[in-house]
């Protein structure tokens, strides 16, 4: 009664706690909009239409670290840029992922000089890395899922 | 600290002085920081901003949150390996930045461009000028609240993104121009592919001036904002778009033609009030313009050589190194030690889709140059920016930041 | 309009602050003395028939291990007669200063601090010299030919664990 045509007779589903956490998680995943170089232009590619990030969940860029879930480090970051990325990392709530998308990123990539950070690992943790300079969009998207793939992985007693 | 000593300021008041005006550091007027990371700033720029109320009185840009070190990576690099450097400098225009390093080095070591490669390098500068250009009008209407604009310029943006991949192997990073020429031919897709693009273009234009150049809320949000007069823009070094939107017919693929411009049909568009709906009107026209030199490119495309026959600078082809012992030294040679160009210095200027993109080359003679150095339009329209935004209000600003069409990667190198 | 050819008047104008006039390229440069450079480019700013009133581009050179060690060099265009200059000046390694021509074209400011900032070169009567794209504190400057290009090693499959070891990879 009350609920149960709303509901469409659909009975009683099943799940572990852990899966359905993990389903939410990774399917209402919130980016920040970050973009530090050239590769911003290709993740804003990956936003736009012919890529279209919404198919997984991730249409929503948040300006603010405070409203996000996930940060993707997309271009080099330099020495002046680095205590600026470390303070907007720290103010992310918890759970928070970090994508490195690019070479510059994750590696420093054609730039080892005194400028740039030979990797963002340096400065944050990162769960995935997506190599290429820039990496097309499909490289992004594939990153994503393996996010995605990973957080599914997650069980309660990583939470607390 | 307990409370009582946190009521005391702490602070320097010293080092604002000069920055600021008297005011501020009364207390009359309000210090405001925005950025590096603020979704309107294009990336990692950050704006000192004195209000007083709504009202801007002072904007100090804080630059180099993206100094990359490329100058100096370049000098430790051969010429040749260098030009995958200069993509990354300016990314919405890394065949206008290959461009200019190339004529540099051509005009140091006097290498001559067959015309085939002269007419295509022609062509996919103005491909990437129409690139760059939907990226501006992207960004700049997503800015000041047009969501769906952006969307279609994206779209657009991957049928030229496709072309570059087809002749290059990359969508943005292409080093496709080397010096004396080209890397390789473009493929036989490559016509029409070009011609298709031609006859989809123009209608999609219309369409985006449909959506804004009548629009009251575009109207409202840019005549009459971020003004400039002719005067003021010269004397602050503003030039391509910018200095166009106040008047100033000076273009210098008309002024100072380079790499065959003047075999082309176009005109510069020009604007009256020199304000940020000026600029958008010229970079709406330009893209036509743009159009204009590709269609004719690509209807007089000359046959023969992709790149300079000159074994000196240029290496032989593949097929070559099978049977003749000159070419392999000549291939060794040059990609073990590179060249040599004679001891002195240039300075070459190529209009970019933001301005006048300026590359300086010295040499000592030694096959790695002594000095790269890179004149960048983003560099000096951001200094110029204290001057337009002075007096608008604060929620003008994103549209007076866009409306110069910064990019960061441009700015600081 | 009349046209003056700049070299003649420079000469004519300022005699011996004129050092030497070279053409590379089709490039004209003019060196001069580099206590003059502000009053030079007044001139070359103001006079009729010459008005190069664009100032293009202002760079910094490093000839390390010569001396003089650093160069400033000024491009300079016309645009009411569409032709170019290249001033330079030459100043000694040890106390590179030279006048800053921010008071004739304002946009050598943020020029003039980005080769204060990489190369360390001083602009008396600059309204504003600070620091531009290296951070506040940095040491050193960057584009000076003996300071290093870089200090990491990069990570290859022989070297892997030896650069892993000693990464400083953040913690949470
Ligand atoms: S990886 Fe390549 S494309 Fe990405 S920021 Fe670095 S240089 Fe730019």
């Amino acid at each position: 009664m009350g609920v149960t045509p709303k509901l469409g007779e659909l009975g009683v589903v099943t799940t572990r706690l852990e899966d359905a956490v993990n389903w939410a998680r990774t399917r209402a995943m919130w980016p920040m909009l970050f973009g530090l170089a050239c590769c911003a232009i290709e993740m804003m590619s990956t936003q736009a239409s012919n890529y279209d990030m919404s198919r997984f969940g991730m249409e929503l860029m948040r300006p603010s670290p405070r409203q996000s879930d996930l940060m993707i480090v997309a271009g080099r970051v330099t020495r002046k840029m680095a205590p600026v990325l470390r303070q907007l990392y720290d103010q992310m709530p918890e759970p928070k992922w970090v994508l490195s998308m690019g070479d510059c990123a994750s590696c420093g990539g054609v730039f080892n000089n005194y400028a740039i950070v030979q990797g963002v690992d340096e400065i944050v943790p990162v769960d995935v890395y997506v190599a290429g300079c820039p990496p097309r969009p499909e490289q992004l998207i594939h990153g994503i899922i393996t996010l995605h793939e990973r957080i599914k992985q997650e069980r309660i007693a990583d939470w607390a | 600290m307990s409370v009582q000593e946190e009521t005391v300021w702490q602070g320097d008041v010293e080092k604002l002085r000069g920055l600021v005006s008297d005011r501020a550091l009364s207390g009359e007027t309000m210090v405001l920081n925005m950025g590096p990371q603020h979704p309107s700033t294009h990336g990692v720029l950050r704006l000192l901003l004195e209000l007083d109320g709504e009202d801007i009185v002072n904007c100090i840009p804080d630059i180099g949150f993206l100094h990359t070190g490329i100058e100096k990576n370049m000098e430790a690099k051969r010429y040749e390996q260098s030009i995958t450097m200069t993509d990354r400098m300016d990314y919405l225009n890394p065949l206008g930045n290959n461009l200019a390093y190339c004529l540099a080095m051509e005009k140091l070591i006097e290498l001559d461009v067959p015309p085939r490669a002269q007419v295509i390098r022609v062509l996919l500068a103005e491909l990437t000028r129409i690139n760059s250009h939907l990226v501006w009008l992207g960004t700049h209407a997503l800015d000041i609240g047009a969501m769906s604009v952006f969307l279609y310029c994206f779209r657009e943006r991957e049928k030229i993104l496709d072309i570059f991949e087809m002749v290059s192997g990359q969508r943005m990073m292409s080093t496709y121009f080397r010096p004396g020429g080209l890397w390789r031919d473009v493929p036989e897709e490559f016509e029409p592919a070009v011609r298709d693009f031609i006859d989809y273009f123009p209608a999609k234009v219309d369409d985006y001036e449909k959506l804004l150049s009548n629009n009251p809320i575009w109207l409202d949000r840019t005549q009459g904002i971020g003004f400039i007069s002719a005067e003021d823009a010269i004397a602050l070094g503003c030039t391509g778009p910018t200095l166009r939107g106040s008047g100033v017919n000076w273009d210098i693929r008309k002024a100072l033609p380079y790499s065959g411009y003047e075999q082309f049909d176009f005109e510069v568009p020009l604007g009256v009030h020199g304000d940020v709906y000026d600029r958008y009107i010229i970079r709406i026209e330009e893209m036509r313009q743009s159009l204009r030199i590709v269609e004719q490119a690509i209807d007089n495309l000359p046959g023969g050589l992709f790149r300079s026959n000159n074994r000196k600078y240029v290496p032989p082809p593949r097929a070559e190194l099978g049977h003749s012992m000159e070419a392999v030294i000549h291939h060794f040679k040059l990609w073990t030690e590179g060249f040599r160009p004679p001891k002195g210095e240039v300075y070459v200027r190529v209009e970019s889709p933001r301005g006048e993109l300026g590359c300086f080359l010295a040499s000592d003679g030694s096959p790695r140059p002594w000095r790269v150095r890179f004149r960048t339009p983003s560099f000096v329209h951001l200094s110029a920016l204290p001057h337009m935004a002075k007096g608008h209000l604060i929620a003008d600003l994103v549209g007076i930041i866009g409306s110069v069409d910064i990019v960061l990667g441009d700015c600081d190198r | 309009m009349t046209k003056l050819d700049p070299i003649e008047a420079l000469q004519a104008a300022f005699g011996d602050a004129i050092e030497d006039v070279s053409t590379f390229r089709g490039d004209t440069t003019v060196v001069v003395s580099a206590a003059k450079i502000a009053d030079i480019g007044r001139y070359c700013l103001q006079t009729e028939g010459l008005e190069y009133n664009l100032l293009s581009d202002v760079t910094g050179i490093d000839y390390y291990p010569q001396e003089p060690r650093f160069a400033v060099a000024y491009h300079l265009y016309s645009l009411p007669h569409n032709r170019s200059l290249r001033l330079k000046v030459y100043l000694p390694g040890d106390d590179p200063v030279v006048p800053s021509v921010t008071p004739v074209w304002p946009t050598a400011n943020w020029f003039e601090r980005e080769i204060y900032d990489l190369l360390g070169v001083t602009f008396t009567d600059h309204p504003d010299l600070r620091r531009i794209l290296m951070p506040e504190g940095w040491d050193g400057h960057p584009l000076r030919k003996d300071y290093p290009l870089g200090y990491e090693t990069v990570q290859f499959s022989f070297n892997f664990d030896e650069v892993d070891r000693h990464k400083p990879y953040a913690k949470e």
